[in-house]
């Protein structure tokens, strides 16, 4: 990409939040029927499917506008982990219960806050999807957040791992709000939305609640970043491997 | 195609057909999980129009983002009009602006509560949600997520029955 025009900075944007969406779908997807509960298990099931529908509509437009053979499945299954332009927490494997939520609390409210300001977008596609996205992902947080508070105001194991937890995924929030030029372009035009003025909203989503929950920030301040440019953990290429072998084994294949 | 007159004895007349006509048709497309339910009902079905060609263009706003039956419904939308002699027939899939469950009539909310889902309320208020078999209001939640993106599950502490119910977005 040797200069970046409006349309293919579009397509960028547009990629990156898919990118979040469909890998935290395929993520929350891997616990089904391995949830604590029958509810948990129809909870988190439909938490993967609001993402993964959400990724859906945005490649499709991107898809549109980048006006050539590829669709929203050639996005999807047929990029691998360096073109994969995702953040880091939605890669990370859960370990535990409490891996799923505190990832997931984090993640929707970094998603009530970005959907919100995207649904004054100048494109309407991308406010349509986004206002409904912001509700969808309202729900979520109340979900997830009344489980931190539940489990890490719990029982002494339940702390432990709430904390740990807590601890091994904090150093990946700093990324949702860094900004590079896409992000700038997008702001300038009123489409998107510039990450870096989230990021003092968002934090006063999990303050409260790991206060209600008796949980703490890592006293490491170390954070680390990436995935906008393709530099992945290792995790996200077994993820990958799982979710695309069956397009790469049989090309084109459909229903 | 205005009349077709056979030698003399049958007179076959068929008018343009229109999109009153389209949306006739489209009554039998349902939401494949709430099939006493039309996409009209549901205000999915956002607009008909017909084209001079004899095609039909019919614009429709998914709910949830992740719902599964949208693809059914656009096949749906697509036969029943094929079929009803309209060609080309386009869907298009419109975000903007979001599908509310405010979109909803109140007949449709009725057609929910027959059949023993609770209707949302309007958005921004907290309804009081009753239960569609004995109108209690002593409700509990056992999920919000329930058998649908679209749908939670409660239980009647009065009369025991489980319920869904239609959230309010």
């Amino acid at each position: 990409m040797n200069t970046v025009t409006t349309d293919s900075a579009l397509v960028t944007y547009l990629v990156r939040h898919a990118d979040d969406n469909v890998v935290l779908g395929q993520r929350l997807a891997e616990y089904i029927s391995y949830a604590p509960d029958l509810e948990e298990d129809l909870a988190i099931g439909n938490f993967a499917l609001d993402h993964i529908g959400v990724a859906n509509h945005l490649f499709t437009y991107a898809a549109q506008v980048e006006g050539g053979d590829r669709d929203a499945d050639g996005f999807a299954m047929l990029r691998s982990e360096r073109e994969y332009t995702n953040l880091l927490l939605v890669e990370q494997p859960h370990e535990d219960f409490a891996g799923l939520i505190v990832r997931q609390f984090l993640f929707d409210a970094y998603q009530v806050v970005l959907w919100e300001s995207l649904s004054t977008s100048t494109d309407p596609t991308i406010a349509g999807i986004a206002q409904r996205a912001a509700k969808e992902a309202t729900y979520h947080l109340r979900h997830s957040s009344g489980w931190v508070i539940r489990l890490g105001d719990g029982t002494p194991e339940s702390h432990k791992r709430m904390q740990a937890a807590v601890d091994r995924l904090w150093k990946f929030t700093a990324e949702m709000f860094e900004s590079d030029s896409v992000d700038a372009e997008m702001a300038a035009a009123g489409i998107g939305v510039d990450p870096s003025k989230l990021s003092v909203i968002w934090l006063e989503i999990p303050d409260p609640v790991f206060e209600e929950a008796t949980l703490t920030r890592p006293a490491d301040p170390f954070q680390t970043s990436g995935g906008r440019t393709g530099m992945h953990t290792e995790h996200l290429g077994k993820l990958l491997a799982e979710m695309q072998w069956m397009q790469r084994s049989y090309p084109g294949l459909s229903w | 195609m205005d009349a077709a007159v056979l030698s003399g004895v049958v007179v076959v007349i068929t008018r343009t057909r229109t999109a009153a006509d389209a949306r006739v048709m489209l009554e039998r497309v349902v939401d494949p999980d709430l099939p006493f339910l039309s996409i009209e009902d549901i205000a999915i079905l956002r607009g008909v129009e017909v084209t001079p060609d004899g095609g039909a263009t019919v614009t429709i706003t998914p709910t949830y983002s992740g719902c599964p039956a949208m693809d059914t419904i656009i096949s749906d939308i697509r036969s029943v009009l094929t079929n009803g002699g309209f060609a080309p027939v386009h869907v298009d899939v419109v975000h903007s602006p979001a599908w509310t469950t405010d979109w909803m009539s109140g007949e449709a909310k009725e057609k929910l509560a027959a059949n023993r889902i609770a209707p949302p309320g309007p958005l921004g208020v907290t309804a009081e949600v009753l239960c569609p078999m004995c109108s209690s209001d002593t409700i509990r939640t056992v999920s919000e997520f329930g058998s649908t993106a679209c749908k939670s599950l409660m239980v009647c502490t009065d009369c025991g029955e489980p319920f869904d119910y239609f959230k309010a977005i």
